[in-house]
Protein backbone atom coordinates (compact mmCIF):
# COMPACT_ATOMS: atom_id res chain seq x y z
CA UNK A 1 0.00 0.00 0.00
CA UNK A 2 1.30 3.41 -0.99
CA UNK A 3 1.74 6.27 1.44
CA UNK A 4 -0.25 7.89 -0.82
CA UNK A 5 -3.34 5.95 0.27
CA UNK A 6 -3.70 7.00 3.65
CA UNK A 7 -5.79 10.54 3.59
CA UNK A 8 -4.22 11.44 6.86
CA UNK A 9 -0.91 11.60 5.15
CA UNK A 10 -1.91 13.39 1.87
CA UNK A 11 -3.26 16.11 4.02
CA UNK A 12 -0.10 15.81 6.63
CA UNK A 13 2.51 15.82 3.10
CA UNK A 14 0.46 18.68 1.73
CA UNK A 15 0.67 21.43 4.66
CA UNK A 16 4.61 20.46 4.74
CA UNK A 17 4.55 21.25 1.19
CA UNK A 18 3.25 24.56 1.33
CA UNK A 19 4.65 25.20 5.36
CA UNK A 20 7.98 24.39 3.59
CA UNK A 21 7.46 26.83 0.94
CA UNK A 22 6.33 29.61 2.93
CA UNK A 23 8.24 29.34 6.10
CA UNK A 24 11.80 29.95 4.23
CA UNK A 25 10.94 32.82 2.30
CA UNK A 26 9.50 34.99 5.07
CA UNK A 27 12.57 33.66 6.95
CA UNK A 28 14.83 35.14 4.11
CA UNK A 29 13.44 38.75 4.67
CA UNK A 30 13.99 38.09 9.00
CA UNK A 31 17.71 36.79 7.99
CA UNK A 32 18.37 39.57 5.80
CA UNK A 33 17.31 42.37 8.25
CA UNK A 34 19.41 40.25 11.22
CA UNK A 35 15.80 39.47 13.50
CA UNK A 36 16.20 35.73 13.09
CA UNK A 37 14.96 35.12 16.38
CA UNK A 38 11.53 36.96 15.91
CA UNK A 39 9.80 34.08 14.38
CA UNK A 40 10.66 32.67 18.22
CA UNK A 41 9.62 35.81 19.32
CA UNK A 42 6.26 35.59 17.53
CA UNK A 43 5.91 31.90 18.19
CA UNK A 44 6.04 32.18 21.94
CA UNK A 45 3.61 35.38 21.85
CA UNK A 46 1.25 32.35 19.92
CA UNK A 47 1.52 30.39 22.87
CA UNK A 48 -0.90 32.79 24.61
CA UNK A 49 -3.03 32.62 21.05
CA UNK A 50 -3.55 29.38 21.84
CA UNK A 51 -4.62 29.47 25.23
CA UNK A 52 -6.83 32.12 24.31
CA UNK A 53 -8.37 29.91 22.03
CA UNK A 54 -8.97 27.03 24.25
CA UNK A 55 -10.04 29.58 26.90
CA UNK A 56 -12.78 31.25 25.12
CA UNK A 57 -13.56 27.95 23.20
CA UNK A 58 -13.47 29.15 19.08
CA UNK A 59 -10.87 28.04 17.41
CA UNK A 60 -7.36 28.02 18.74
CA UNK A 61 -5.46 28.53 15.14
CA UNK A 62 -7.80 31.99 14.49
CA UNK A 63 -6.72 33.44 18.19
CA UNK A 64 -2.99 32.37 17.62
CA UNK A 65 -3.33 34.33 14.06
CA UNK A 66 -4.71 37.28 15.87
CA UNK A 67 -2.47 37.47 18.76
CA UNK A 68 0.56 36.28 16.98
CA UNK A 69 -0.04 39.41 14.51
CA UNK A 70 -0.89 41.87 17.52
CA UNK A 71 2.86 40.63 18.75
CA UNK A 72 4.51 40.82 15.74
CA UNK A 73 3.21 44.31 15.16
CA UNK A 74 4.60 45.35 18.76
CA UNK A 75 7.80 44.12 17.97
CA UNK A 76 8.20 45.94 14.80
CA UNK A 77 7.36 49.09 16.20
CA UNK A 78 8.95 49.12 19.56
CA UNK A 79 12.21 47.89 17.22
CA UNK A 80 11.67 50.91 15.05
CA UNK A 81 11.26 53.33 17.90
CA UNK A 82 13.48 52.34 19.90
CA UNK A 83 15.85 51.76 17.74
CA UNK A 84 18.47 49.66 19.23
CA UNK A 85 16.51 47.63 21.42
CA UNK A 86 14.97 45.14 19.03
CA UNK A 87 16.96 42.33 20.83
CA UNK A 88 15.42 43.40 24.06
CA UNK A 89 12.07 43.83 22.77
CA UNK A 90 11.87 40.24 21.39
CA UNK A 91 13.00 38.85 24.87
CA UNK A 92 9.93 41.19 26.28
CA UNK A 93 8.26 38.89 23.89
CA UNK A 94 9.77 35.33 24.57
CA UNK A 95 8.39 35.96 28.16
CA UNK A 96 4.74 37.46 28.26
CA UNK A 97 3.74 35.33 25.76
CA UNK A 98 5.02 31.58 27.60
CA UNK A 99 3.61 33.58 31.00
CA UNK A 100 0.60 34.85 29.40
CA UNK A 101 -0.29 30.97 27.43
CA UNK A 102 0.12 29.10 30.83
CA UNK A 103 -1.69 31.41 32.72
CA UNK A 104 -4.54 31.47 30.67
CA UNK A 105 -4.45 27.66 30.11
CA UNK A 106 -4.79 27.46 33.68
CA UNK A 107 -7.83 29.46 34.03
CA UNK A 108 -9.11 27.81 31.25
CA UNK A 109 -9.22 24.68 33.59
CA UNK A 110 -7.13 22.68 31.37
CA UNK A 111 -3.15 21.18 32.43
CA UNK A 112 -0.37 22.31 29.52
CA UNK A 113 -0.80 19.08 28.30
CA UNK A 114 -3.35 20.46 26.08
CA UNK A 115 -0.57 22.54 24.75
CA UNK A 116 1.68 20.30 23.39
CA UNK A 117 0.07 19.56 20.01
CA UNK A 118 0.69 23.66 19.17
CA UNK A 119 4.40 23.56 21.30
CA UNK A 120 6.05 20.75 19.41
CA UNK A 121 3.34 20.32 16.20
CA UNK A 122 0.72 17.31 15.08
CA UNK A 123 0.49 17.50 11.47
CA UNK A 124 -0.51 13.68 11.02
CA UNK A 125 -3.65 14.48 12.76
CA UNK A 126 -4.44 17.83 10.91
CA UNK A 127 -7.57 18.32 9.59
CA UNK A 128 -9.39 19.02 6.20
CA UNK A 129 -10.05 22.18 7.65
CA UNK A 130 -6.87 23.14 8.67
CA UNK A 131 -5.31 21.64 5.51
CA UNK A 132 -7.45 24.84 3.13
CA UNK A 133 -6.32 27.59 5.99
CA UNK A 134 -2.83 26.39 6.07
CA UNK A 135 -3.12 26.22 1.86
CA UNK A 136 -4.20 29.48 1.97
CA UNK A 137 -2.26 31.86 4.03
CA UNK A 138 1.04 29.77 3.15
CA UNK A 139 -0.11 30.69 -0.64
CA UNK A 140 -0.45 34.28 0.07
CA UNK A 141 3.14 34.48 2.30
CA UNK A 142 4.80 32.97 -0.84
CA UNK A 143 3.19 34.88 -3.69
CA UNK A 144 3.80 38.31 -1.01
CA UNK A 145 7.48 37.76 -0.60
CA UNK A 146 8.12 36.57 -4.25
CA UNK A 147 6.10 38.96 -6.15
CA UNK A 148 6.95 42.43 -3.85
CA UNK A 149 10.83 40.81 -3.67
CA UNK A 150 12.75 44.39 -5.14
CA UNK A 151 10.99 46.40 -2.29
CA UNK A 152 11.25 44.01 0.21
CA UNK A 153 14.61 43.60 -0.69
CA UNK A 154 15.30 47.13 -0.77
CA UNK A 155 13.33 48.18 2.15
CA UNK A 156 15.72 45.61 4.26
CA UNK A 157 18.75 46.07 2.86
CA UNK A 158 19.06 49.72 3.72
CA UNK A 159 15.88 51.44 5.21
CA UNK A 160 17.53 55.04 4.44
CA UNK A 161 17.94 54.31 0.61
CA UNK A 162 14.29 52.81 0.50
CA UNK A 163 13.00 55.56 1.96
CA UNK A 164 14.68 58.20 -0.36
CA UNK A 165 13.52 56.10 -3.33
CA UNK A 166 9.68 56.46 -2.49
CA UNK A 167 9.29 53.42 -0.44
CA UNK A 168 6.53 53.55 2.66
CA UNK A 169 8.93 52.21 4.69
CA UNK A 170 7.31 51.46 7.78
CA UNK A 171 4.35 49.70 5.77
CA UNK A 172 7.02 46.88 4.23
CA UNK A 173 8.09 46.34 7.47
CA UNK A 174 4.64 45.66 8.96
CA UNK A 175 4.03 43.89 5.88
CA UNK A 176 7.02 41.55 6.67
CA UNK A 177 6.36 41.43 10.18
CA UNK A 178 2.55 40.27 9.81
CA UNK A 179 3.57 37.76 7.15
CA UNK A 180 5.80 36.35 9.47
CA UNK A 181 3.12 35.87 12.38
CA UNK A 182 0.79 34.52 9.89
CA UNK A 183 3.70 31.86 8.50
CA UNK A 184 4.21 31.36 12.33
CA UNK A 185 0.59 30.01 13.07
CA UNK A 186 0.66 28.02 9.45
CA UNK A 187 4.02 26.11 10.65
CA UNK A 188 2.26 25.76 14.40
CA UNK A 189 0.56 22.61 12.98
CA UNK A 190 3.61 21.37 11.16
CA UNK A 191 6.21 21.85 13.42
CA UNK A 192 5.33 23.35 16.58
CA UNK A 193 5.60 26.79 18.23
CA UNK A 194 8.63 26.36 19.70
CA UNK A 195 10.64 24.84 16.37
CA UNK A 196 8.46 26.93 14.35
CA UNK A 197 11.74 29.60 13.90
CA UNK A 198 13.53 26.73 12.80
CA UNK A 199 11.83 25.96 9.87
CA UNK A 200 12.14 30.07 8.89
CA UNK A 201 15.91 30.40 9.48
CA UNK A 202 18.05 27.13 8.96
CA UNK A 203 16.89 26.38 5.28
CA UNK A 204 18.28 30.24 4.94
CA UNK A 205 21.27 29.50 6.92
CA UNK A 206 22.09 26.78 4.02
CA UNK A 207 21.06 28.10 1.52
CA UNK A 208 23.60 30.95 2.23
CA UNK A 209 26.83 28.62 2.67
CA UNK A 210 26.10 28.14 -1.58
CA UNK A 211 24.85 31.16 -2.89
CA UNK A 212 25.80 34.72 -3.73
CA UNK A 213 23.18 36.36 -4.54
CA UNK A 214 19.78 36.95 -2.83
CA UNK A 215 17.18 35.56 -5.32
CA UNK A 216 19.04 32.54 -5.25
CA UNK A 217 19.10 32.43 -1.40
CA UNK A 218 15.81 33.02 -1.52
CA UNK A 219 14.48 30.20 -4.00
CA UNK A 220 17.04 27.92 -2.78
CA UNK A 221 15.76 28.13 0.55
CA UNK A 222 12.18 27.82 0.12
CA UNK A 223 12.97 24.39 -2.15
CA UNK A 224 15.17 23.04 0.82
CA UNK A 225 12.46 24.09 3.45
CA UNK A 226 9.90 22.04 1.63
CA UNK A 227 12.41 19.08 1.05
CA UNK A 228 12.92 18.74 4.84
CA UNK A 229 9.36 19.08 5.56
CA UNK A 230 8.52 16.22 3.01
CA UNK A 231 11.78 14.42 4.18
CA UNK A 232 10.22 14.60 8.04
CA UNK A 233 6.71 13.64 7.20
CA UNK A 234 7.50 10.45 5.60
CA UNK A 235 10.20 9.64 7.82
CA UNK A 236 8.11 9.76 10.45
CA UNK A 237 5.47 7.26 8.47
CA UNK A 238 7.92 4.32 8.67
CA UNK A 239 9.75 5.71 11.89
CA UNK A 240 7.84 6.16 15.12
CA UNK A 241 9.37 9.71 15.38
CA UNK A 242 7.87 12.52 15.73
CA UNK A 243 7.28 14.65 12.16
CA UNK A 244 7.99 17.84 13.77
CA UNK A 245 10.96 17.31 15.26
CA UNK A 246 12.44 14.97 12.45
CA UNK A 247 11.83 17.63 9.79
CA UNK A 248 13.91 20.35 12.20
CA UNK A 249 16.79 17.63 12.27
CA UNK A 250 16.54 17.21 8.49
CA UNK A 251 16.86 20.89 7.58
CA UNK A 252 19.64 21.07 10.36
CA UNK A 253 21.69 17.83 8.83
CA UNK A 254 20.93 19.91 5.37
CA UNK A 255 22.98 23.16 7.29
CA UNK A 256 26.02 20.63 8.51
CA UNK A 257 26.04 18.85 5.04
CA UNK A 258 26.47 22.42 3.31
CA UNK A 259 28.88 24.46 5.71
CA UNK A 260 31.80 22.59 5.03
CA UNK A 261 31.32 23.69 1.29
CA UNK A 262 30.63 26.75 2.28
CA UNK A 263 33.41 27.34 4.45
CA UNK A 264 35.85 26.10 1.61
CA UNK A 265 33.82 28.53 -1.00
CA UNK A 266 34.87 31.02 1.42
CA UNK A 267 38.44 30.71 1.87
CA UNK A 268 38.98 30.25 -2.01
CA UNK A 269 37.51 33.33 -2.92
CA UNK A 270 39.24 35.36 0.20
CA UNK A 271 42.33 33.77 -1.40
CA UNK A 272 42.14 35.20 -4.38
CA UNK A 273 40.74 38.60 -3.43
CA UNK A 274 42.60 41.20 -5.61
CA UNK A 275 45.37 43.27 -3.79
CA UNK A 276 44.59 46.98 -3.70
CA UNK A 277 47.25 48.09 -5.98
CA UNK A 278 49.46 51.34 -4.13
CA UNK A 279 49.11 54.56 -5.92
CA UNK A 280 52.65 55.68 -5.45
CA UNK A 281 55.94 54.49 -6.70
CA UNK A 282 56.46 50.75 -4.62
CA UNK A 283 59.92 50.46 -4.19
CA UNK A 284 61.86 47.64 -6.47
CA UNK A 285 63.02 44.87 -4.09
CA UNK A 286 64.26 41.77 -6.29
CA UNK A 287 63.43 38.20 -4.55
CA UNK A 288 67.13 37.08 -4.15
CA UNK A 289 66.29 33.46 -3.83
CA UNK A 290 66.49 31.08 -6.85
CA UNK A 291 63.47 29.52 -8.39
CA UNK A 292 63.59 26.13 -9.12
CA UNK A 293 60.10 27.01 -11.26
CA UNK A 294 58.63 29.23 -12.51
CA UNK A 295 55.40 30.62 -11.31
CA UNK A 296 52.58 29.90 -13.72
CA UNK A 297 49.17 28.80 -13.75
CA UNK A 298 49.94 25.29 -12.30
CA UNK A 299 53.03 25.91 -10.35
CA UNK A 300 50.61 25.44 -7.17
CA UNK A 301 51.08 28.98 -5.32
CA UNK A 302 48.29 30.63 -5.11
CA UNK A 303 47.64 33.29 -7.59
CA UNK A 304 45.95 36.89 -7.31
CA UNK A 305 45.39 39.75 -9.23
CA UNK A 306 47.12 42.97 -7.96
CA UNK A 307 46.83 46.14 -10.36
CA UNK A 308 47.99 44.98 -14.16
CA UNK A 309 49.99 41.81 -13.10
CA UNK A 310 49.38 38.40 -10.91
CA UNK A 311 51.34 37.94 -7.66
CA UNK A 312 52.02 34.77 -6.44
CA UNK A 313 51.83 33.95 -2.86
CA UNK A 314 55.03 31.96 -1.84
CA UNK A 315 55.50 31.22 2.10
CA UNK A 316 53.81 34.35 2.98
CA UNK A 317 55.32 36.66 0.83
CA UNK A 318 54.08 38.22 -2.94
CA UNK A 319 56.24 37.28 -5.94
CA UNK A 320 55.46 39.13 -8.79
CA UNK A 321 57.19 38.41 -12.17
CA UNK A 322 59.30 41.09 -13.24
CA UNK A 323 61.23 40.29 -16.68
CA UNK A 324 63.99 37.81 -15.44
CA UNK A 325 63.34 37.63 -11.88
CA UNK A 326 60.76 38.18 -9.46
CA UNK A 327 60.06 40.97 -7.30
CA UNK A 328 59.05 41.22 -3.68
CA UNK A 329 55.43 42.89 -3.16
CA UNK B 1 12.24 72.10 -17.13
CA UNK B 2 10.73 74.86 -13.96
CA UNK B 3 12.75 77.42 -11.95
CA UNK B 4 12.72 76.54 -9.28
CA UNK B 5 15.56 75.66 -7.21
CA UNK B 6 16.55 71.77 -6.66
CA UNK B 7 16.76 72.42 -2.89
CA UNK B 8 15.39 75.52 -0.78
CA UNK B 9 15.78 75.38 3.07
CA UNK B 10 14.16 78.35 4.48
CA UNK B 11 14.62 78.89 8.46
CA UNK B 12 15.22 75.41 8.92
CA UNK B 13 16.17 73.83 12.58
CA UNK B 14 16.22 69.94 13.74
CA UNK B 15 15.74 68.78 16.89
CA UNK B 16 16.73 65.18 17.75
CA UNK B 17 14.77 63.57 21.01
CA UNK B 18 14.58 67.02 21.89
CA UNK B 19 18.05 68.11 21.21
CA UNK B 20 18.54 70.84 18.86
CA UNK B 21 21.50 69.71 16.08
CA UNK B 22 20.41 72.10 13.21
CA UNK B 23 19.21 76.16 13.46
CA UNK B 24 18.22 78.75 11.06
CA UNK B 25 19.57 76.83 8.33
CA UNK B 26 18.67 78.99 5.25
CA UNK B 27 20.02 77.46 2.31
CA UNK B 28 19.34 77.76 -1.58
CA UNK B 29 20.69 75.14 -4.17
CA UNK B 30 19.91 75.61 -7.88
CA UNK B 31 20.28 73.07 -11.12
CA UNK B 32 23.74 72.26 -11.87
CA UNK B 33 25.36 73.39 -8.76
CA UNK B 34 28.11 71.08 -7.07
CA UNK B 35 28.22 71.28 -3.35
CA UNK B 36 30.17 70.06 -0.95
CA UNK B 37 29.10 70.40 2.49
CA UNK B 38 32.03 70.28 5.11
CA UNK B 39 32.64 70.60 8.83
CA UNK B 40 34.14 69.05 11.95
CA UNK B 41 32.31 65.65 13.44
CA UNK B 42 29.13 66.48 14.99
CA UNK B 43 28.88 70.16 13.14
CA UNK B 44 25.61 69.02 11.69
CA UNK B 45 26.57 68.61 8.35
CA UNK B 46 24.70 64.67 7.61
CA UNK B 47 22.49 65.73 9.74
CA UNK B 48 21.84 68.77 7.04
CA UNK B 49 21.49 66.75 3.96
CA UNK B 50 19.52 64.29 5.34
CA UNK B 51 16.87 67.09 6.47
CA UNK B 52 17.28 68.18 2.75
CA UNK B 53 15.46 64.24 1.76
CA UNK B 54 13.14 64.40 4.85
CA UNK B 55 15.25 61.34 6.73
CA UNK B 56 15.00 63.75 9.09
CA UNK B 57 12.13 65.80 10.43
CA UNK B 58 12.33 69.58 10.75
CA UNK B 59 11.05 71.65 14.15
CA UNK B 60 10.36 74.38 12.39
CA UNK B 61 11.38 76.49 8.88
CA UNK B 62 10.72 74.29 5.49
CA UNK B 63 12.50 71.80 2.94
CA UNK B 64 10.95 72.23 -0.65
CA UNK B 65 12.51 70.28 -3.74
CA UNK B 66 11.78 71.38 -6.83
CA UNK B 67 9.85 73.26 -5.60
CA UNK B 68 7.62 71.13 -3.88
CA UNK B 69 7.26 71.17 0.12
CA UNK B 70 8.93 67.76 1.15
CA UNK B 71 5.22 66.59 2.78
CA UNK B 72 3.79 66.30 -0.70
CA UNK B 73 6.97 65.93 -2.74
CA UNK B 74 6.63 62.44 -4.78
CA UNK B 75 9.15 62.92 -7.67
CA UNK B 76 11.56 60.45 -5.46
CA UNK B 77 12.72 59.26 -8.93
CA UNK B 78 14.49 62.57 -9.27
CA UNK B 79 16.31 61.61 -6.36
CA UNK B 80 19.85 59.47 -5.95
CA UNK B 81 20.91 58.88 -2.15
CA UNK B 82 24.13 57.46 -1.10
CA UNK B 83 24.01 56.96 2.87
CA UNK B 84 26.88 57.30 4.94
CA UNK B 85 27.63 53.38 5.43
CA UNK B 86 30.98 51.52 4.81
CA UNK B 87 29.29 48.33 4.14
CA UNK B 88 26.69 47.36 1.15
CA UNK B 89 25.81 43.81 3.14
CA UNK B 90 22.94 42.78 4.91
CA UNK B 91 22.85 39.21 7.04
CA UNK B 92 21.50 37.39 3.58
CA UNK B 93 24.33 37.50 0.62
CA UNK B 94 23.46 39.48 -2.39
CA UNK B 95 24.86 40.48 -5.86
CA UNK B 96 26.81 43.94 -6.74
CA UNK B 97 23.43 43.96 -9.50
CA UNK B 98 20.91 43.13 -7.31
CA UNK B 99 21.61 46.15 -5.01
CA UNK B 100 21.99 48.19 -7.81
CA UNK B 101 18.81 47.06 -9.54
CA UNK B 102 17.10 48.38 -6.13
CA UNK B 103 18.17 52.06 -7.42
CA UNK B 104 16.08 51.67 -10.47
CA UNK B 105 13.08 50.77 -7.69
CA UNK B 106 11.83 54.63 -8.36
CA UNK B 107 11.85 54.16 -11.59
CA UNK B 108 9.83 50.86 -11.80
CA UNK B 109 6.41 50.51 -12.23
CA UNK B 110 4.60 48.35 -9.36
CA UNK B 111 4.95 44.44 -9.39
CA UNK B 112 6.41 44.93 -12.79
CA UNK B 113 9.63 42.80 -13.88
CA UNK B 114 12.94 45.25 -14.87
CA UNK B 115 12.49 46.60 -18.43
CA UNK B 116 15.68 46.58 -20.87
CA UNK B 117 15.81 50.22 -20.18
CA UNK B 118 16.38 49.67 -16.58
CA UNK B 119 18.77 47.19 -17.35
CA UNK B 120 21.15 49.31 -19.62
CA UNK B 121 20.88 51.86 -16.71
CA UNK B 122 21.88 49.49 -13.87
CA UNK B 123 24.84 47.89 -16.59
CA UNK B 124 26.28 51.76 -17.18
CA UNK B 125 26.01 52.81 -13.60
CA UNK B 126 28.12 49.84 -13.05
CA UNK B 127 30.55 50.74 -15.24
CA UNK B 128 30.28 54.35 -14.71
CA UNK B 129 32.45 53.09 -10.95
CA UNK B 130 34.31 50.67 -12.69
CA UNK B 131 32.64 47.75 -11.55
CA UNK B 132 30.87 46.28 -14.77
CA UNK B 133 33.04 42.77 -14.25
CA UNK B 134 31.52 42.20 -11.06
CA UNK B 135 27.98 42.35 -11.93
CA UNK B 136 27.39 38.62 -10.38
CA UNK B 137 30.12 38.79 -7.78
CA UNK B 138 28.52 38.32 -4.36
CA UNK B 139 28.80 42.04 -2.34
CA UNK B 140 30.49 40.88 0.46
CA UNK B 141 33.60 39.48 -1.83
CA UNK B 142 34.33 43.54 -2.32
CA UNK B 143 36.77 45.57 -0.68
CA UNK B 144 35.25 48.46 1.47
CA UNK B 145 35.98 50.98 -1.20
CA UNK B 146 34.54 48.72 -3.97
CA UNK B 147 31.05 48.18 -2.13
CA UNK B 148 30.70 52.11 -1.47
CA UNK B 149 31.42 52.06 -5.15
CA UNK B 150 28.73 49.57 -5.75
CA UNK B 151 26.33 51.78 -3.18
CA UNK B 152 27.09 54.63 -5.63
CA UNK B 153 25.84 52.87 -8.87
CA UNK B 154 22.76 52.09 -7.15
CA UNK B 155 22.00 55.52 -6.60
CA UNK B 156 23.35 56.25 -10.45
CA UNK B 157 20.92 53.80 -11.94
CA UNK B 158 18.33 56.12 -10.92
CA UNK B 159 19.44 58.23 -13.44
CA UNK B 160 18.44 61.07 -10.62
CA UNK B 161 18.71 65.03 -11.15
CA UNK B 162 20.21 65.42 -7.68
CA UNK B 163 22.37 63.76 -6.28
CA UNK B 164 22.99 63.44 -2.42
CA UNK B 165 26.13 61.58 -1.19
CA UNK B 166 26.91 61.71 2.79
CA UNK B 167 30.54 60.92 3.26
CA UNK B 168 31.27 59.00 0.14
CA UNK B 169 34.95 58.56 0.20
CA UNK B 170 35.48 58.08 3.61
CA UNK B 171 37.83 55.12 3.98
CA UNK B 172 37.81 54.51 0.44
CA UNK B 173 41.06 53.42 -0.93
CA UNK B 174 42.35 55.96 -3.70
CA UNK B 175 41.63 54.18 -6.66
CA UNK B 176 37.93 53.83 -5.38
CA UNK B 177 38.06 57.10 -4.90
CA UNK B 178 39.13 58.28 -8.32
CA UNK B 179 36.95 55.90 -10.21
CA UNK B 180 33.88 57.26 -8.13
CA UNK B 181 35.30 61.05 -8.97
CA UNK B 182 34.69 60.03 -12.78
CA UNK B 183 31.41 59.16 -11.81
CA UNK B 184 30.77 62.14 -10.30
CA UNK B 185 32.03 63.95 -13.56
CA UNK B 186 29.86 62.29 -15.54
CA UNK B 187 26.60 63.65 -13.80
CA UNK B 188 28.37 67.24 -13.99
CA UNK B 189 28.43 66.72 -17.45
CA UNK B 190 24.77 65.53 -17.65
CA UNK B 191 23.77 69.04 -15.53
CA UNK B 192 23.03 66.97 -12.09
CA UNK B 193 23.18 68.77 -8.64
CA UNK B 194 25.07 67.18 -6.74
CA UNK B 195 25.27 67.15 -2.87
CA UNK B 196 28.27 66.03 -1.20
CA UNK B 197 29.05 65.57 2.20
CA UNK B 198 32.88 64.80 2.99
CA UNK B 199 35.81 65.27 5.15
CA UNK B 200 38.29 64.96 2.53
CA UNK B 201 37.88 65.93 -0.97
CA UNK B 202 40.56 64.19 -2.70
CA UNK B 203 40.32 63.60 -6.49
CA UNK B 204 36.72 65.23 -6.23
CA UNK B 205 38.19 68.54 -5.69
CA UNK B 206 38.03 70.35 -9.11
CA UNK B 207 34.53 69.44 -9.28
CA UNK B 208 33.33 71.41 -6.18
CA UNK B 209 31.66 74.97 -7.48
CA UNK B 210 30.54 75.42 -3.92
CA UNK B 211 31.34 74.46 -0.67
CA UNK B 212 28.89 75.03 2.76
CA UNK B 213 31.07 74.50 5.96
CA UNK B 214 28.93 73.71 8.90
CA UNK B 215 29.83 74.79 12.54
CA UNK B 216 27.95 73.94 15.74
CA UNK B 217 24.49 73.15 14.04
CA UNK B 218 24.63 76.54 11.74
CA UNK B 219 26.23 77.15 8.39
CA UNK B 220 29.59 79.30 9.26
CA UNK B 221 30.55 79.74 5.61
CA UNK B 222 28.95 79.55 2.00
CA UNK B 223 30.60 80.32 -0.89
CA UNK B 224 32.88 79.54 -3.75
CA UNK B 225 35.28 76.51 -2.16
CA UNK B 226 37.60 78.10 -0.15
CA UNK B 227 41.77 77.52 0.23
CA UNK B 228 43.42 75.42 -1.44
CA UNK B 229 47.28 75.10 -1.84
CA UNK B 230 47.68 76.61 -5.06
CA UNK B 231 45.78 79.92 -4.01
CA UNK B 232 48.16 83.24 -3.51
CA UNK B 233 49.33 83.86 0.16
CA UNK B 234 47.65 86.85 0.00
CA UNK B 235 44.43 86.04 -0.82
CA UNK B 236 44.49 84.47 3.09
CA UNK B 237 42.68 86.19 6.29
CA UNK B 238 40.36 87.88 3.82
CA UNK B 239 38.83 84.97 2.18
CA UNK B 240 36.26 84.05 4.98
CA UNK B 241 36.31 86.55 7.99
CA UNK B 242 33.49 84.16 9.89
CA UNK B 243 35.60 81.18 9.67
CA UNK B 244 38.75 82.87 11.26
CA UNK B 245 36.96 84.52 14.84
CA UNK B 246 39.96 81.77 16.45
CA UNK B 247 40.20 79.99 19.68
CA UNK B 248 36.86 81.55 21.35
CA UNK B 249 34.92 79.00 19.51
CA UNK B 250 34.38 75.39 21.57
CA UNK B 251 34.82 73.22 18.61
CA UNK B 252 38.39 72.62 16.92
CA UNK B 253 39.23 74.73 14.72
CA UNK B 254 38.76 72.09 11.74
CA UNK B 255 36.27 74.84 9.73
CA UNK B 256 37.74 73.14 6.16
CA UNK B 257 40.14 70.25 5.45
CA UNK B 258 40.70 72.99 3.15
CA UNK B 259 42.08 75.14 5.07
CA UNK B 260 45.88 75.12 5.68
CA UNK B 261 46.14 73.70 8.99
CA UNK B 262 48.21 76.77 10.79
CA UNK B 263 45.84 79.66 9.51
CA UNK B 264 46.77 81.59 12.47
CA UNK B 265 50.56 81.87 11.77
CA UNK B 266 49.75 83.32 8.30
CA UNK B 267 47.98 86.36 9.20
Amino acid sequence: MSILDYDFMVRALLAAVFTGLAAPAVGTYLVQRRLALMGDGIGHVAVTGVALGLLTGTSPTITAVLVATVGAVVIEVIRERGRTSGDVALALMFYGGIAGGVMLIGLAGQTTANLHAYLFGSILAISDTDVWVTLALATVVVVVAIGLAPQLFAVAQDQEFAQVAGLRVSVYNIMVAVMAAVTVTVAMRTVGLLLVSALMVVPVATSQQLTRGFRTTLLLAMGLGTAASIGGVVTSFYLPVAPGATIVLIALGGFLAAWPVGLIMRRRQRLSTPFVPWAGQAEHTVVPEEHAHEHGDDCGHTAVEHGDHIDYVHDGHRHAPHGSHYDEH
Amino acid sequence: MSDAPVVAVRDAAVALDGRPILRGIDLTITQGEVVAVLGANGSGKSTLVRTMLGLVPTVRGEVMLFGTPLRRFRQWRRVGFVPQRSSATAGVPATVWEVVAAGRLSRRPFLRPLRRADRTAINDALGAVGLAGRAKDGCSTLSGGQQQRVLIARALAGEPDLFVLDEPTAGVDLQSQQAFADALGLLVGRGATIVLVAHELGPMAPLIGRTVVMRDGRVAYDGPPIATEHEPEHHHGFHHPDLQRGPADHLPVVASPLDRPSREEHR
